[in-house]
């Protein structure tokens, strides 16, 4: 059928939708909105940036089933141990260490769950509970993509992980980054069919962002992809020296630009990356730099996803309706 | 579409590993280690003695031919790691009195009877890893051939060494599924394969007989970060002086620590980078409290300790 050929290259093919489905040439989940004169954003206490730190708290597993998409060739046939053991050592060694910088840097961290952990490492779980750490979803393992799953399958992962993560916690499922990053045309509008507040799957603004969805209000927190220490470190391939560099200039730009309105850095990290002997030190410097700073609200994902819906939600979606009227 | 059933099921779903070779564990839940003379870090330096077949498939391995044969480009640049760069790294360890353990495919032992006797002579460690880069560990490849594989490996490197050889490490880091027992069954007590752990653990085999995993230090390695990343010497050497650093104090709290360093001859060992590795060994060998050691003198002691569970 003629949309095959859209899909080219990722082995993504129509037969992988469900009949349902729309393929269009843009998401259509968002208005366009100029980073420019925007009405201004103000975080709690008068803050000019909101500083949130996402660990991914991950599992992939030795022998995973192949799914009928692979998101890239990174991975050399099972099992395959680079891939496999390096993050076994994030849970082993690079989990704790982050832990002990985070309690002695006074991090409040939103953790990028594979809520698979719930099972395999509860005593990392019950340490994250304790502290009082936010719990999102990232999927049950890194190593199942949503790709190909039928609508009710998907739904099904949704539940899994609100369960899991209710009966680990207690808390509720608030936010959303879809596992290894895969989506399937209908994820966002499940989201929001399940009452999740915040997805992280878009990377289209330095603010919060209203997400066109039928039911129930979805709003976009930014994460980033660019101050992850999976590209900063890995795919950029930066030295922790550079990586650090790296945070510590996207921090100074967002803040600088949330003296005119509010803007959000987050901070999205692998214990198995971040967590080695040579990497931490460097991390250590760039957190505290940023904590250093007044006017840094240092929140959760699920606070800055409250704050945002209750102030600023509905007059910036409305503004957002009126500008693409008037420039339609 | 849907995806099949199996692919939204999870069968190990359930505390621990998702395998049983090891379970779970904690490296700062652990009783602390104390190497001999109360050394914090015990040094463990891996020179990789690798042959890269002229004929062999291309893109096979980290290092392996990449053009239309006859690629002089690649072998002859692995080729001067073996006849110039070792010799290179073996004057940096003999300058500070350091040992190693150097790991051979048996085919590299096998064409350079020379090499293989500097190492012995100095009483160091001769650790197997295959019989060359062209023969890689993958599950694909039928078992008899694979046991076949680690059988020639293993009695051409006892036989030209006279050493037990008790180590192993895989071509390029890739196992199949039964290596670990493959290696067993032919008398290898450890494996240093996995990047999982900064300690010696025990890992379950066939049969059951004492096996253990030793920490691979991939991620600090020449290849990865000077070949794979393409960072400088000196940011090379930064990053092992940190690591170093991190684990000497780490140590202090939690116990003896390892620093593991695979070193290529071909990359550490040309003119402009081994400066680099002098500097780190400098820097290593000026603190109190290091231990030159090889892996098997490395898991004596952690087995006299932990010996509880060994």
């Amino acid at each position: 059928m003629a949309e095959a050929t859209r899909f080219r290259g990722g082995g993504m093919t129509r037969e992988h939708l469900e009949p349902t489905d729309e393929v269009r040439d843009s998401p259509e989940l968002y208005y366009p909105w100029p980073y420019l004169d925007r009405p201004r954003i103000e975080w709690p206490g008068g803050a000019r940036i909101a500083f949130w730190v996402a660990p991914n708290v991950e599992f992939y597993e030795l022998d995973p089933p192949a799914g009928p998409v692979q998101p890239s060739t990174l991975w050399r046939p099972a099992p395959d141990l680079l891939n496999y053991s390096i993050r076994d050592y994030g849970n082993r060694a690079g989990f704790w260490r982050m832990l002990a910088l985070f309690d002695e840097l006074g991090v409040r961290a939103s953790v990028s769950l594979n809520v698979a952990m719930c099972d395999h490492f509860p005593e990392i779980v019950e340490e994250m509970v304790a502290r009082e750490w936010e719990l999102f979803s990232h999927g049950i393992y890194n190593s199942r993509y949503l790709y190909g799953l039928s609508g009710e399958q998907e739904r099904a992962v949704i539940e899994d992980a609100r369960s899991a993560i209710f009966r680990a916690s207690g808390q509720t499922l608030d936010g959303w980054l879809s596992p290894a990053l895969t989506n399937t045309p209908r994820t966002l509008e499940l989201l929001a069919q399940a009452g999740i507040r915040y997805t992280l799957d878009l990377f289209h603004d330095d603010q919060p962002q209203p997400v066109g969805v039928s039911s129930g209000r979805l709003i976009s927190l930014p994460y980033s992809l660019e101050v992850n220490d999976w590209t900063g470190l890995h795919t950029s391939r930066g030295t922790p020296a550079e990586y650090a560099e790296r945070i510590r200039d996207q921090f100074d730009r967002l803040y600088a630009e949330g003296a005119e309105s509010g803007t959000v850095m987050c901070l999205p990290l692998h214990p198995f990356l971040i967590g080695v002997a040579h990497r931490v030190d460097h991390l250590a410097g760039a957190v505290d730099y940023i904590l250093g700073h007044d006017g840094v609200w240092h929140a959760t994902g699920r606070e800055i996803a409250q704050w945002y819906l209750d102030h600023y939600y509905d007059a910036t979606l409305a503004a957002q309706r009126a500008f693409a009227e008037r420039w339609a | 579409m849907t995806v099949p059933r199996t692919y939204v099921s999870y069968p190990h779903r359930r505390p621990g590993m998702d395998h049983d070779r090891y379970p779970r564990d904690n490296v700062f839940a652990r009783a602390p280690l104390r190497w001999p003379g109360g050394a914090r870090v015990a040094l463990w330096l891996m020179p990789l003695v690798e042959f890269f077949p002229l004929d062999m498939p291309l893109n096979a391995a980290p290092g392996g031919m990449t053009r239309p044969y006859p690629d002089y480009w690649n072998y002859t640049l692995r080729d001067y790691g073996n006849r110039v760069g070792v010799y290179r790294i073996l004057r940096a360890l003999d300058a500070r009195g350091l040992k190693a353990s150097v790991a051979f495919n048996s085919r590299a032992a096998e064409r350079d009877r020379f090499l293989l006797d500097q190492v012995v002579r100095r009483g160091w460690e001769v650790v197997a890893m295959g019989t060359d880069m062209a023969r890689i560990h993958r599950t694909d490849v039928a078992q008899e051939v694979e046991a076949e594989w680690v059988r020639e490996s293993l009695s051409v490197l006892r036989r030209l060494s006279g050493q037990p050889v008790t180590g192993w490490v895989s071509p390029a880091l890739s196992e199949s599924f039964r290596t670990p027992d493959l290696v067993a069954a032919e008398g290898v007590e450890y494996l240093c394969d996995w990047l999982n752990d900064d300690l010696p653990y025990a890992f379950r085999v066939d049969g059951g007989g004492a096996f253990f995993g030793m920490p691979q230090g991939h991620e600090l390695s020449d290849l990865k970060l000077m070949s794979e990343y393409g960072h400088s010497a000196s940011q090379y050497a930064e990053q092992v002086i940190d690591c170093f650093e991190f684990l000497y104090r780490e140590a202090a709290e939690y116990g003896g620590r390892i620093l593991s360093l695979p070193l290529r001859p071909w990359l550490i060992g040309v003119p402009h980078r081994i400066g680099a590795l002098e500097r780190i060994l400098d820097h290593v060998v000026a603190r109190a409290g290091v231990w030159s050691a090889t892996g098997a003198e490395i898991l004596a002691s952690w087995r006299a300790q932990a010996g509880a569970v060994a």
